[in-house]
């Protein structure tokens, strides 16, 4: 059972890449679809972001990058979120990221990647399917 | 001098009331309309037919004039592409200078007409390639460029003298042009000779491309000294490309495009003028950056009216007397926003109508985006086609053989009106507002942008705009058919190595004194372009500068509106 509780999602730009057009659709279509958006403005640092995840006991974070540096700040993302006990925080993850990417950032516990044409009621569709069963 | 007499356009109409009571109605009885209204992405209203009725007060010397005359509307130059194509400029950049050196000359030797720099993240946010902020993105999305010796490589073997050069910079453009101008001073190429763009256009950054070093205001000053500096001493370059592209990418319409960048160019005429130059001392080699979309008449429309508009308020408003001042000459890059990641071969066909409509709104210079660049930055086969697309359309289509060839339709007079008219209505409202700084403070930009750009998101999920091979025509399980760029992680190790060489092998006492200088300079408000010509011919490395500046000016934060 899901509790009546909102569900409450983090948006996150990490990495230097300014393109916050697509993060901020997603954002504003999650809080049309009854969720609790909180989204962190550009640039934020992978400290940054779990910081505020844990601030705002979010159930859901999406992570949005278009820079190419994936690679290297998603792994840091999820092992902080590791560090710090958010094991149950469900991350899903767009942007331009390589198919031959997206097997490795799986393994290392993103839960799914959106590309570039993703309608956002597949993103709205996922997480309700997928957000973590509230204790 | 109106081209229809009041009593030919009384005729026509009632030709034309005939003709939706007696022929309309059987067609629309066999065959409906497959829409019951039909709008451009600006939201206007687009007619089932144009006829004379829609441009009777069409005033052919008040609104179009011709080429190479006031309003401009037809074009700048007298002959455009008769006399000389537009130059065709690629957005090339990624890796280290060496990487992109090779791509620049790749380029030059397939054809292009001028050159046009992608830096990286970093570079563009001010910090060297070894800034913690840097990790991950060093060369990845443009080229890394820390000091005069990444630049002294970017440009090795091309005579500045011969090519101009474009460089997609604004936080720090001074910095970048100052490197610029230091490779051409050591290949011994006069400052009066030295020809290119820098984007400089830091307004648009609070709103649209959103790379934001410093507050508005004091990156508005950096934008004029640019503008100074140039109109004193280097007379053939463009000190800013006000730039709509990025408030296009953004997600505006194009009529919020075309309002909001030349409400940007108004903004840096004034602060210009308030240095004390006069309107005819640098207007003339103010430039534009405009995106071309997918709607073709809508685009091209957009071109014409922008012209015009801008003409006009430099006469008007600025009271420039040289005509020059009042030409607006334009950068046109095809729209990276449309290009689709599935099917991408398909992008090769949205470029191509992109660029025709860049091409026939009469643009001075264009980039052609290449098929892959919503899964990566162009491969070399990728960025030829898009630039033999652009030599296609100059060569064998014959577009370029006439002015302005859609001028006097019906159509794009209509629309060309509409956009200039409803552009001046919104520059009425920012000026009711204070101006454009007042503007982004309120936060009116933004919102404007995330609206637009939501309501296309939501057009496009309910298939009320067809996107072919994304949200129709779609092929399941499909396979990425091309081969990607990547850039090799052990670029960030090697340029991090020989930024920590420099540093530790030049003179560091120099630097220090420089920077000491800048630091003055910036606090006593002066012209910042010679003492960053002089940190940078000591090799004080971007990220040395830009924070010196930060210690003066302090850091922007982002105003956040979803």
């Amino acid at each position: 059972m899901q509790s009546k509780k909102k569900i409450r999602v983090l948006i996150a730009k990490p990495g230097l890449d300014s393109h916050d057009r697509g993060a901020k659709v997603v954002a504003r279509a999650l809080r049309d679809a009854g969720m609790e958006v909180i989204y962190t403005g550009l640039r934020q640092t992978p400290e940054q972001i779990v910081e505020t995840a844990l601030q705002e006991d979010v159930d859901v974070i999406g992570l949005s990058i278009l820079s190419g540096a994936h690679k290297a700040l998603f792994p840091r993302i999820m092992e902080l979120l590791s560090q710090k006990g958010l094991t149950d925080v469900m991350v899903f993850a767009g942007g331009i990221i390589p198919e031959e990417d997206i097997a490795e950032l799986k393994k290392i516990g993103i839960k799914e990647i959106f590309g570039p044409g993703t309608p956002t009621e597949t993103i709205i569709k996922y997480v309700l399917e997928n957000v973590p069963k509230r204790a | 001098m109106t081209i229809f007499d009041e009593k030919q356009i009384k005729e026509l109409k009632q030709e034309q009331e005939r003709w939706e009571k007696t022929t309309l109605p059987k067609w629309l009885e066999q065959c409906k309309e497959c829409k019951s209204e039909f709008r451009n992405h600006s939201g206007i209203l687009i007619k089932r037919l144009y006829t004379p009725e829609d441009v009777k007060d069409l005033d052919y010397m008040r609104d179009l004039g011709f080429p190479g005359e006031y309003p401009f509307t037809r074009g700048v130059h007298a002959t455009m592409y008769r006399g000389r194509l537009w130059t065709m400029r690629m957005f090339a950049g990624f890796g280290t200078a060496a990487d992109t050196n090779k791509r620049f000359k790749y380029l030059l030797k397939e054809g292009e007409s001028g050159l046009s720099t992608a830096f990286d993240y970093p570079t563009i946010m001010g910090y060297d390639s070894d800034h913690p902020m840097a990790k991950g993105e060093v060369g990845v999305c443009g080229v890394a460029i820390s000091s005069l010796q990444d630049m002294e490589v970017l440009f090795d073997g091309i005579p500045l003298d011969k090519v101009t050069t474009s460089m997609t910079i604004n936080g720090p453009a001074p910095i970048l042009l100052a490197m610029y101008v230091a490779v051409g001073d050591k290949q011994g190429v006069p400052r009066t000779k030295i020809g290119g763009t820098t984007q400089n256009d830091n307004l648009k950054e609070f709103f649209a491309q959103k790379l934001c070093i410093f507050p508005p205001k004091p990156s508005v000053k950096l934008t004029t000294d640019v503008i100074e500096y140039c109109a004193r001493h280097l007379p053939k370059w463009n000190p800013v490309s006000i730039s709509g592209y990025h408030i296009r990418e953004a997600g505006a319409t194009a009529l919020q495009e075309l309002a909001f960048t030349i409400y940007d160019g108004i903004a840096y005429v004034e602060s210009t003028l308030e240095r004390g130059l006069k309107v005819d001392e640098f207007a003339h080699r103010l430039s534009f950056f405009f995106a071309s979309h997918n709607d073709f008449f809508e685009e091209i429309a957009k071109f014409r009216a922008a012209r015009r508009l801008w003409a006009r308020i430099m006469k008007e408003r600025f009271k420039a007397k040289n005509p020059r001042s009042m030409w607006m000459r334009m950068h046109v890059q095809t729209s990276g926003c449309t290009l689709t990641a599935q099917q991408p071969l398909n992008n090769i066909v949205r470029t191509t109508i992109q660029a025709l409509a860049a091409v026939l709104g009469g643009t001075q210079s264009l980039h052609t985006n290449s098929f892959d660049e919503a899964l990566c930055l162009p491969t070399e086969e990728s960025v030829r086609v898009a630039l033999r697309t652009q030599q296609i359309i100059a060569y064998e289509s014959g577009v370029a053989n006439t002015v302005d060839p859609l001028g006097g339709s019906y159509y794009v007079e209509e629309l060309t009106n509409e956009m200039e008219q409803k552009a001046m209505e919104y520059i009425q409202k920012i000026d009711d507002m204070g101006g454009a700084i007042a503007a982004i403070e309120k936060g009116f930009f933004q919102k404007e942008i995330a609206d637009s750009a939501y309501k296309y998101q939501r057009e496009v999920d309910e298939k009320k705009r067809i996107i072919v091979g994304c949200n129709e025509y779609t092929i399941e399980e499909e396979k990425c058919p091309i081969e990607l760029l990547r850039v090799d992680p052990k670029v960030e190790r090697e340029q991090v190595a020989r930024l920590q060489k420099l540093k530790r092998e030049r003179d560091n006492r120099k630097v220090k004194e420089t920077l000491e200088k800048l630091h003055y300079a910036a606090e006593k408000d002066e012209n910042l372009m010679p003492t960053i010509i002089e940190a940078v011919k000591a090799y004080a490395t971007l990220g040395e500068i830009t924070d010196v500046l930060r210690k003066v000016y302090g850091e922007y934060k982002e105003l956040i509106i979803i």
